[in-house]
């Protein structure tokens, strides 16, 4: 067996490294929603989709940027999240009965999906779609380096946000005991909300950059859902910085494995990772 | 005059009743031929190409008249790309529905669901693009898509044989291929077939179906240098290399898809000179007889009109057109609906398609493997081998 090479070795982890960023991208709204809201919510996958399909027919039928299709894009996707959010709140629905709830959700959204653009598949062409750079050996595709750049700032940007604001204080003390919080005066419902909204809206953002890279078909919306909950696991629930770094982790992992070995192993790197982390990590309590 | 005024009413009441004894006119008792489709799921992509198809041919075919003189009425239902559900709506079609006839249901999958239960009723089963011969084992089966009995021997041989017509045999090759079922073992195939040909194998590697992440296998087959890919892709795979390895500012000399998308790939700018495998492409001198001619027409139209990216007729469509063709040719050539009469008539006859004369004598009721050489050309899908159905003019042409 003759070894990789360095180059290889390094294109094949900065491939990991762009891919496990759109898998914390992706994460980042579905932890944050399970681990301060209580949802677990599988229509973050519809939305990230339905987002990337509504960037790929705003730039065919208008020729913008996609990036500049998130001004639309993202107040749509935060007002779905306070609308499906306001049904929960409104049934109470516990946080098993969410998972059904959305995916059914997810269900009524890949229909929908399918009827206006059809099973087929959908590629965004866009002027930066095949832009790329040489940094020493290795190739840098700029899709994907945006990703990447959104993907950080995001989740650095809601890491600050939820440490160092009363927001930020209040939306965790209102997810460990919104009882106690609401004695503080925090407004749990209307915080809940916002938040929801949030975490829709970055679904928005994923599925914009998600178009970018990928080409697009409605049955896709379930190829994501193990690796990208296998992140937000790995990175914790409520964490905004953790799936990211769980992503990257993974994407990388996968990546190096697919450049050394069979790729078909790379699937199992994933899960291995998930299943090492919960067994041997301290216990919280 | 009593008894002859008698005598007219009787006369009248007969000739009512002998109007009723008139057959019943065939508006009211249609041929009903069931089938299921994954109009929902991850295939219903390719499945509405089947669908499309089907509502063309039962229409054509209603103008002609039907089958045996009455209306053809085709019932399809949603098998949501799962073969179990298949296997279930296939049950209800033969005893709750009670179809005439059935029709073959999309993929692999599917089909064998649908095939087990046609075996358990003794009912003829016609499909179209079913990939593993090997695993067509009911006598009462018959394939539309003539991959012919061994096709990880005969296409890969097919594809060697194009390239070296235009003296450009490889000296070396690598394999790249996903684990799905209906490929993989024409890609281990083709291993065998590139080492009895001499073509030095520089890399072998396998993905499981799904993959995401084409950065790294592009990065290696590009470390590697091969004069030729074969890529064992099904769907998307195929693309996401393509893009893969443009972003590494790689192309392949000669790089070979299995099963790509048809749609995307043509549509993309760098899939120029991808290599592929058809049995019928939307060209002379394919789409010249008259009722090839007729179906392509149609097909655009209507592929235009439900929103299809792909309005060509090629594998899919054309497989899925041969499976009504080879119904309606059994049908008319027995002046039956019995299954039993069906199939023994397509064993012991050719019929003529829109990809070519099919035969069902082989193994399996496979035929010979009609599968060509096609290649992505300014935009196109262009069978460049063998020469006598190649597009006019077409060749196959090497970066």
């Amino acid at each position: 067996m003759t070894l990789p090479s360095a180059t290889l070795l390094a294109q094949s982890a900065l491939s990991g490294l762009f891919v496990g960023a759109l898998y914390g991208l992706i994460g980042l709204g579905l932890g944050l929603s399970w681990g301060l809201l209580r949802t677990i919510n599988l229509a973050h996958f519809a939305f990230t989709f339905a987002a990337a399909y509504l960037c790929y027919q705003l730039v065919a039928s208008t020729g913008i940027d996609p990036l500049l299709t998130l001004l639309a894009i993202a107040p749509l996707f935060f007002a779905l999240g306070v609308g499906l959010h306001w049904l929960v709140q409104r049934f109470d629905v516990s946080p098993l009965n969410s998972l059904l709830l959305t995916f059914g959700v997810t269900a009524i959204i890949e229909a929908a999906i399918q009827a206006i653009w059809s099973a087929d598949f959908r590629r965004l062409e866009s002027h930066y779609a095949q832009a790329k750079f040489k940094l020493g050996a290795l190739f840098v595709p700029v899709p994907e380096l945006i990703t990447l750049v959104v993907a950080l700032t995001l989740s650095f940007g809601l890491w600050a946000l939820l440490k160092h604001t009363d927001l930020g204080k209040a939306l965790r003390a209102a997810a460990q005991d919104a009882p106690i919080a609401a004695a503080f005066g925090v407004d749990q419902r209307a915080l809940s909300l916002l938040l929801a909204g949030t975490c829709a809206a970055l679904a928005a953002v994923a599925g914009v950059c998600l178009s970018l890279s990928f080409t697009l078909a409605p049955s896709q919306i379930y190829a994501w859902v193990g690796v990208v909950f296998a992140a937000v696991m790995m990175g914790g629930l409520g964490s905004a910085l953790g799936p990211l770094a769980a992503g990257i982790v993974i994407g990388v992992s996968e990546a190096l494995t697919m450049a050394v070995t069979a790729p078909s192993w790379a699937p199992i790197v994933s899960f291995t990772l998930l299943i090492a982390l919960l067994l041997l990590r301290p216990v919280r309590t | 005059m009593r008894p002859l005024l008698a005598w007219r009413r009787r006369a009248l009441l007969a000739a009512l009743l002998s109007l009723c004894a008139v057959p019943v006119p065939a508006q009211q008792n249609p041929v009903r031929i069931g089938s299921t489709l994954a109009l929902t799921g991850p295939l219903s992509a390719t499945a509405q190409i089947h669908k499309l198809v089907g509502e063309i041919y039962v229409e054509q075919l209603n103008k002609r008249g039907g089958l045996l003189g009455r209306p053809v009425e085709w019932i399809v239902k949603d098998d949501q790309s799962k073969p179990d559900v298949a296997r279930t709506l296939y049950e209800q079609l033969i005893t709750a529905d009670k179809v005439d006839l059935l029709m073959g249901p999309y993929a692999t999958g599917a089909i064998l669901s649908a095939m087990g239960v046609a075996q358990r009723y003794d009912k003829l089963l016609i499909h179209h693009t079913f990939g593993i011969p090997s695993l067509a084992k009911y006598d009462k089966q018959f394939p539309a898509w003539s991959l012919g009995p061994d096709p990880g021997s005969t296409v890969p041989n097919t594809v060697f044989s194009a390239l070296a017509a235009v003296g450009k045999t490889p000296k070396t090759i690598a394999v790249v291929t996903s684990k799905f079922p209906s490929l993989h073992f024409i890609s281990l195939g083709a291993r065998e077939v590139a080492k009895k040909r001499g073509i030095d194998e520089v890399l072998f590697l396998e993905w499981e179906f799904g993959n995401r992440d084409f950065g790294p296998i592009a990065a290696r087959i590009k470390d590697a240098q091969p004069d030729f890919v074969w890529v064992g892709a099904i769907g998307l795979d195929g693309n996401l290399l393509i893009d893969a390895m443009k972003k590494l500012d790689y192309t392949p000399p000669l790089h070979f898809y299995v099963y790509p998308a048809p749609g995307p790939m043509v549509q993309s700018a760098d899939a120029n000179g991808a290599l592929s495998v058809s049995i019928f492409e939307d060209h002379p001198p394919l789409n010249t007889p008259p009722v090839a001619a007729e179906f392509t027409k149609t097909f655009r139209e209507r592929a235009a009109k439900a929103n299809l990216p792909e309005t060509s007729v090629e594998v899919q469509a054309a497989a899925s057109f041969t499976a009504w063709q080879m119904l309606e040719a059994a049908v008319n050539g027995t002046k039956s609906l019995d299954d039993k009469a069906l199939a023994a008539w397509l064993k012991s006859n050719k019929v003529d398609t829109i990809q070519g004369k099919l035969r069902f004598d082989g193994p399996n009721n496979y035929g010979d493997d009609l599968m060509r050489v096609k290649q992505v050309q300014n935009g196109r899908w262009l069978i460049v081998y063998p020469p006598e159905v190649a597009a006019p003019g077409a060749k196959l042409v090497v970066k």
